[in-house]
């Protein structure tokens, strides 16, 4: 089968795009840059918002971005059941397009947080295009970079969230355990990364694609990135949109 | 017709201000030790053109649903006025 071919958004700001062309190779996927004024997306099966400062997150996170003539390109595949992956910026353009729940607000510390964290997988089920290869408890570790990754959402929401298994993310500690000591930024429930109700869409505040490599300090980026192909060979939709 | 709308946006009450909570804490460091509460927020002033005042605040309100404050997080409150006071070239002349 020939490699997944995925498309990466690039608006003005974005810096996180050239890390997922830099581990396309390492993860079998054939990469596409599609810039933010565009108004429809390559033939790819798969899409990703990266992180950055899209139009330099002014206003909020993702505000703008989420009015870039390509988003609606990105919501009509994501409506056809199409898989997308934003991460940092990219979760946060995700939230204010109304693709995923709850918003991402200033870290509680209001420091910029750089640094390699450990998570816990949840659900992987929930999420298959992009958890497949991960298994439900994990604890895998990744970076994260963000000054603004404080998930919130309401009470109610984040009932849904629970209750659907779609938290499929959270802060933990090397072992697995969710502590409040080893949330980054004081999100509710120590949340990392949540789907969409039909499982096509995952945001997540830490960077896969800074992790796919040993020598960058850590491989487990993979258990993400290297879902997608097994899950499209699986998909007879997804093998007919190929043709 | 030219209006200005000074739009504030705030957290939701409820959702922790880091940034608000900093503030009120430098402010009883310096003996403001009545204060009790900062929240912190923006303010944006926008100019532009509708025909009457109805209008100029429907407006405001759409731009507020649109954009300006993220329903899920914040609140928005706005005033609207008329722009009929002199430019700030003209002021410094």
């Amino acid at each position: 089968m020939s490699a997944p071919r995925v498309a990466v958004v690039v608006f003005p700001g974005t810096w996180s795009d050239r890390d997922f062309l830099d581990v396309a190779p390492v993860v079998g996927w054939e990469v596409r840059r599609v810039w933010h004024a565009e108004h429809e997306l390559p033939a790819v099966d798969a899409v990703v918002l990266p992180g950055g400062f899209a139009h330099g997150d002014y206003l909020r996170t993702g505000a703008i971005a989420r009015f870039s003539p390509i988003m609606a390109a990105v919501e009509r595949f994501v409506a056809s059941g199409g898989p997308v992956l934003g991460s940092c910026n990219g979760f946060q353009i995700l939230c204010e397009a109304g693709m995923l729940p709850g918003a991402l607000l200033r870290n509680d510390h209001l420091e910029f947080r750089c640094d390699w964290q450990w998570l816990r997988v949840e659900s992987p089920a929930s999420c298959p295009a992009w958890l497949g290869a991960a298994s439900d408890g994990q604890p895998i570790r990744l970076p994260i970079s963000h000054g603004e990754g404080r998930f919130y959402a309401d009470n109610a929401t984040l009932q849904d969230l629970e209750t659907t298994g779609r938290v499929v993310l959270r802060y933990a500690e090397a072992d697995g355990r969710v502590t409040p000591d080893a949330n980054p930024n004081g999100s509710v429930r120590g949340i990392a990364g949540i789907t969409n109700a039909r499982g096509n869409v995952l945001g997540l505040m830490p960077h896969p694609e800074r992790a796919a490599e040993a020598e960058m300090g850590g491989s487990d980026g993979r258990a993400i990135l290297g879902s997608l192909a097994a899950w499209l060979r699986e998909q007879p939709v997804a093998a007919e949109r190929r043709l | 017709m030219r209006w200005i709308a000074e739009v504030h946006v705030q957290l939701r009450p409820g959702i922790a201000d880091p940034e608000g909570l900093t503030i009120a804490s430098g402010l009883r460091a310096l003996g403001f030790a009545s204060v009790s509460e900062v929240r912190s927020g923006k303010l944006l002033r926008v100019s532009f053109e509708a025909d009457a005042v109805d209008q100029a605040r429907q407006q405001v309100e759409a731009m507020c649903r649109r954009l300006l404050a993220n329903p899920v997080m914040e609140t928005a409150t706005w005033e609207v006025r008329a722009d009929d006071e002199p430019s700030e070239e003209a002021r410094l002349a």
